[in-house]
Formats: structure tokens, C-alpha cells, sequence
């Protein structure tokens, strides 16, 4: 137990902002070939003064194969440091790490040697089955209370998805969270408005909707899910559905305001079915109600039929498919990640309901195959997928996958995986450092999600402006 | 009530008073979610009369036992109590959890005596409350000893909680807590341990 709080506890985003630079990064591994290899959870090294700098160091194998490890996260962040349930004597010394396909969550302790994590727990599928209902763990955020994990479906795949609570000292799984669901089905991420008592979830499908890949009727049917939620947070109740409209298919990451006082955030919907565009709907709180806006849409790109997969061949175009999007903790640049037009995006949002465009760069694509600018010359697939940004705001981290079976429909060929960098200028404008790309290629296994040691802009909740 | 109780009571008042957990830290943050320093006084009352309570309530039970049961049977039986509470909040570290940050005054004060209690604020006067007029018990007597005990208690904690809310929210800005936000549990801990103790041996 610590004298003084966790030292990468910090009460306001803007604090948190002066933290040193991360000096790791841990990266979930998703084997694609099936041939009975474990998922694997990697450690970068990004200290620039190291010799190992933009080197993977560590690879920790799964005990078992066929995880299909998504977004982990942390025991407790700088929610701990909350008024009304203050544990700031708690380390951060913990992933908490889910396996979407095996329902199965590992806890990983880096505290001894930070770039070699230790696997210390693991909370088997039938455990999480039997105390929670849900299965398909998908993202873990550390609350106030507790560690709260998103789960895709119930036990036999079919909705409702929704949030169960692990005990952040024991990491037993406590119990489902919702008290009253109303109307709410499909399940997909969550985040919170501490400062408002109130979480936000969205919905992609349930586990049989995607687990054999996009179902192109269901698409085109509007079945995938295509609303917010609002939650009242201490009571655990249903408030109000947000319909953003059915032809936007798959409402994914939320990203709220990290300044606990602001009422807004944001969402990315994959694909419509309109006019095969991504879109972004800024969520805000309107005297009392809570509303949501378009306020981006990335357009589809008209491509060489000859150069696109079957389920595209027709559209003579590449929907963009944005799969995730971050936030500065200064609240002001927003990352969208277009991971079929192989394209980083960067908007200024410090008015949320008017986005302007700040910068670009491209890498991969399902049909431009962008080179990175270290290797010139090296046609690369994927593309930018899961996105994180560092505490300061200056650097982003993004890798190439998606989820496996949605990767083998969009890149037949595989996805072959890198982790590259990029960095954000003081106008919001993105450069791709050309000496910072970790190819996974030779490991053969493919990247997700992205964590830096000690916190970043997707990781941490704060309860002070 | 001598001078001694006097100070002692005062002494434990400020010292959870000081304690973020115990409120001062959540008027912070109501009042800067809030920007303004209305929503941090306006905050103090109703913290400091939910601690109150609580400690109220504690030393009316032993004043209760003390009419109902002979004097060393009480002094052992709120040494066990108080001492085996401070050995199990060494051994847990459980934090209470209840509201969130959009609270009404009843709910604050509410929070307030459940933090309190959770603590064991109330427990770590007992040895005090008892160490003084062992011979009269009439009820009136104790009644106002608790009520004035409970009072000194409460003035001190009011005084070092406001104190530290407003320097906090005013000037130092809630970064200090980075630093200076000093693990009390243990200090707790001891504390109650050792008054369990003090209780035993007087």
C-alpha cells in the first residue's frame, strides 16, 4: 500500500497533461492463422533513449489459445482519486485483459518489471457465465467502484449485451450492473460523465451477429445496432435511447469529454448504408435532455473494382469503416481512424458541434495499400485501427487489425501487422514518424489495442476540471 | 470535562477533519464542478452534521450501555470493540461507495455519516468519553456529556475541514493532492488501536 497516492493518478485531465512521456506500450496480439498458437500480450519500447526504442521487448503468450484479446485496461486510474469513493492508495499496477471470442479475462501484474508483465489471475469463461450472464468481454474501464467490463451478448451470443463489475481488489467478477435496461439490446462500448453521474453506451451487434463476419443481409437490412443509451449512473437505470438514424450501421467508441464539467462527446458509426460513408455524431446535453448531431462524415472513396474483395466489388468504392476514434485530455483534437481507406484523421473539436479538419496521413487501405514512409516502397495492408494517444497530446499509436473474422472479409489476404506512430503538431496537423514502425510480420501475429504505461487518453476518468 | 478531554476531542476533530475522505475533498469538487465557492461553503454543513451524527450516535450507545451495565464491563467492551476495528481496517482497505456528484444536501450528509461511521470516527472518542466520572451515571448527566462532547468534536472538525476547503479550492488547486494526499488509513488505524488500548488500561 502507498504513503502517497499512485503517482500517475492525476485529479484533472489538464494535470495529467504534464505527465512524463510513456516510456512503454502494451499491445494485444490476436493469432490469426488458428493452428493452436495463444494470443500475446507485447511490450514496445518507447523511450528514445534506448537502444531498444521502437522495438517490441516482451512477448507474454496466453496460456490457451483462441482469446481474441480486445480492449484491456487498467485496475484503477485517476478515478481514484474521485471525493465520494476516494481509494488513492491503490496502484496502478494491473491490466486487465479480455479475451472476446473465449469470454475468458487474465489479470496481468507490471509492477516488478514493467516490460515483462506476469499473468497472476484468470477468470474462466464459466465464471464469468455464471456471475455475470453476460459473455464476450470487450472493453474494461476503471471506475469509482469498481472495474467495469463491457460484454457483447449473453451466454448463448443472443443480446442483451451490457456492463458487469469486477472488484478491483479481488478481481472477482461482482455481477451484472444495469438495474433497469428498458429498451436497451445491443451492446458496444460505454464511458461516463463523472462529474454528471451519467454513462453513455453503444451498440455493434450481438456475438452470433458478428462472430462469423459482417453479415452483408443484416446490413443491408439495418439490423446492426445504431443507437446511444444514457444512463443514470448511480442508480444503474435506463434514462433515454438516442436513435442516430438505422442507415448508420455499428455506433462504436464513445469518447466523452475528459473534463468532468463538459456535457458532450463523441461516437463513430462504421458504415451507412446510404452512401457507405463513417460518420461521427457529437453527443451534448441540451437544457436537461441529452441529443446527439452528425457533425463529421468521411465520405467512401471510389476505387478500381479489380482492387477491392467480393462484398465491395459492387460499390466500385471503399467505405472508410472508421473502427475507432481518441481524444486529447485538453478535450481539442479528436483522431478518427479510417481503417478501410487506410487514413488517420485529426479534427479540432474544441467546438464540438463544429469540427474542422486539422491533418491526414495514410498507411495501408484496402484499396491504396499506402506505404509507411520508413519502409518506402513496402505496400502495406490494414489500416489505422485501434488509436491512442499520448497523456500530452502529442503522440498517437495506432496498429492495423480489427477483429478476425471482419479482417479475412476486408483484407482476404490476412492483415499483416505493424504498429506505427504519429505526431500531433500545435495546429492539430499529423506527421508519420518514418523511424517508428514496429512490423509484426516475422511475429505473424496482428496488433489491437494499444495501452502506455501509466495512463493514456482512453484510459482514465477524472472527477475535477 | 477537563482540560485534557478538552484538548484530545478537539484534537481528533481536526484530524478528521483533515482527512480528504472525510468531506473537505468533495466540497472541493462540488464547488469547482460548479465554479463557484457558494457550492463549496454550501457544502460544509451538511458534511460536518452527517459527521456529527455519526459520532453522535456512537457515544449515545456507550451512554446508554454505561447506565444499563457495570463501568469496567463498558471499558472492556468498547476497548475489544474499538481495537478490533482498527485491527480490521489495517487488515481491509474498503472504501465505502454510495452517491457520485450530483448530490443533494440530505444525500451528502447521508454520505458524510456513512463515510464517519465506515471510519470508525465515533469509536476513536470512546476511550475518552469513558475515562472521565466513572462514579455518577444519572442519565441526564451523560446525555450532556455526550451532547457536549459531540460538540467540541464537531467544532474542531467544522473548523479544520472549512479551513482546508476553501485554502484548497482558493490557492492550492486540487493538484496538491498529488503529493500531498497522505495515506491516513494506517494513521487511522493505530489511532484507534491505541485508544482501544487506553480504554483497557483505564
Amino acid at each position: 500500500m502507498l504513503v502517497q497516492p499512485d503517482p500517475t493518478f492525476y485529479p484533472s485531465p489538464r494535470e495529467a497533461m504534464r505527465a512524463p512521456r510513456e516510456r512503454l506500450a502494451y499491445v494485444a496480439l490476436l493469432d490469426a492463422r488458428g493452428d493452436g498458437r495463444p494470443d500475446g500480450l507485447a511490450t514496445v519500447d518507447l523511450d528514445p533513449g534506448s537502444p531498444a526504442y521502437g522495438t517490441i521487448v516482451d512477448v507474454q503468450d496466453m496460456p490457451v489459445a483462441g482469446d481474441e484479446l480486445h480492449h484491456f485496461g487498467w485496475n484503477v486510474c485517476s478515478a481514484a482519486l474521485c471525493p465520494y469513493a476516494p481509494h488513492p492508495h491503490v496502484e496502478r499496477r494491473y491490466l486487465v485483459v479480455p479475451g472476446l471470442r473465449s469470454s475468458r479475462v487474465y489479470v496481468f501484474d507490471v509492477k516488478d518489471d514493467p516490460a515483462r508483465p506476469r499473468l497472476v489471475k484468470t477468470i474462466e469463461p464459466e465464471t464469468i457465465f455464471e456471475r455475470t450472464g453476460y459473455s464476450r468481454p470487450h472493453t474494461v474501464h476503471c471506475g469509482t467502484d469498481a472495474i467495469y467490463v463491457s460484454a457483447l451478448g449473453n451466454v448463448d451470443g443472443d443480446a442483451p449485451g451490457g456492463v458487469f463489475m469486477l472488484d478491483h481488489d479481488t478481481f472477482e467478477p461482482i455481477g451484472p450492473w444495469e438495474a433497469d435496461r428498458g429498451p436497451q439490446r445491443l451492446h458496444y462500448d460505454f464511458w461516463w460523465h463523472l462529474g454528471h453521474d451519467t454513462m453513455i453506451s453503444s451498440e455493434w451487434g450481438t456475438p452470433n451477429m458478428i462472430e462469423a463476419g459482417p453479415d452483408l443481409d443484416l446490413l443491408l437490412g439495418r439490423k446492426y445496432g445504431h443507437r446511444l443509451h444514457v444512463w443514470d449512473l448511480r442508480k444503474r437505470t435506463h434514462l433515454r435511447e438516442i436513435d442516430l438514424g438505422d442507415q448508420h450501421q455499428m455506433a462504436l467508441e464513445l469518447r466523452p469529454a475528459h473534463d468532468p464539467t463538459k456535457t458532450h462527446g463523441f461516437v463513430n458509426t462504421v458504415i451507412s448504408v446510404e452512401d457507405l460513408s463513417a460518420n461521427i455524431f457529437t453527443w451534448y446535453l441540451d437544457e436537461g435532455t441529452w441529443k446527439a448531431r452528425k457533425t463529421i462524415t468521411i465520405p467512401a472513396e471510389p476505387a478500381d473494382p479489380g482492387l477491392l474483395p467480393a462484398p465491395l466489388k459492387q460499390f466500385g468504392a471503399v467505405p472508410p469503416l472508421v473502427g475507432d476514434i481518441s481524444l486529447t485530455l485538453d478535450d481539442r483534437i479528436l483522431l478518427i481512424s479510417a481503417w478501410g481507406t487506410g487514413e488517420l484523421l485529426a479534427y479540432d473539436v474544441s467546438d464540438p458541434l463544429a469540427p474542422r479538419q486539422t491533418g491526414s496521413v495514410r498507411v495501408g487501405g484496402i484499396a491504396r495499400r499506402d506505404p509507411h514512409p520508413g519502409t518506402a516502397g513496402v505496400a502495406r495492408n490494414g489500416g489505422p485501427q485501434m488509436v491512442e494517444v499520448s497523456r500530452d497530446g502529442r503522440r498517437v499509436y495506432f496498429t492495423n487489425s480489427l477483429y478476425r473474422s471482419w479482417d479475412d472479409v476486408f483484407y482476404p489476404e490476412g492483415v499483416s501487422g505493424w504498429l506505427a506512430k504519429v505526431d500531433i503538431a500545435d495546429d492539430g496537423s499529423l506527421t508519420l514518424d518514418p523511424d517508428f514502425l514496429v512490423d509484426l510480420a516475422e511475429d505473424g501475429r496482428r496488433p489491437h489495442q494499444v495501452r502506455l504505461q501509466g495512463g493514456d487518453s482512453s484510459s482514465d476518468s477524472f472527477c475535477y476540471p | 470535562m477537563d482540560l485534557t478531554q478538552w484538548l484530545i476531542l478537539a484534537g481528533f476533530g481536526a484530524f478528521h477533519g483533515l482527512n480528504p475522505a472525510m468531506g473537505w475533498l468533495f466540497a472541493v469538487a462540488l464547488g469547482l464542478q460548479d465554479r463557484s465557492r457558494r457550492a463549496v461553503l454550501r457544502a460544509l454543513p451538511p458534511i460536518v452534521l452527517g459527521h456529527a451524527a455519526s459520532v453522535l450516535v456512537t457515544l449515545a450507545l456507550v451512554s446508554a450501555a454505561r447506565v444499563a451495565a457495570p463501568p469496567r464491563a463498558v471499558s472492556y467492551g468498547v476497548a475489544a470493540l474499538v481495537c478490533g476495528f482498527g485491527v480490521w481496517r489495517l487488515v481491509r482497505r474498503r472504501h465505502p461507495r454510495w452517491v457520485g456528484m450530483r448530490v443533494t444536501g440530505p444525500q451528502l450528509a447521508g454520505w458524510s455519516f456513512l463515510m464517519a461511521t465506515a471510519h470508525g470516527a465515533g469509536l476513536m472518542l470512546l476511550p475518552v468519553a469513558l475515562s472521565g466520572g466513572h462514579g455518577g451515571h444519572a442519565v441526564l448527566a451523560l446525555t450532556q456529556q455526550t451532547l457536549l462532547f459531540t460538540a467540541v468534536h464537531t467544532a474542531a472538525m467544522l473548523a479544520a475541514t472549512t479551513v482546508l476547503a476553501v485554502v484548497v479550492y482558493e490557492r492550492l488547486g486540487v493538484a496538491v493532492l498529488r503529493k500531498a494526499w497522505f495515506n491516513l488509513d494506517f494513521a487511522w488505524a493505530i489511532a484507534l488501536i491505541g485508544a482501544g488500548a487506553f480504554a483497557a488500561l483505564t
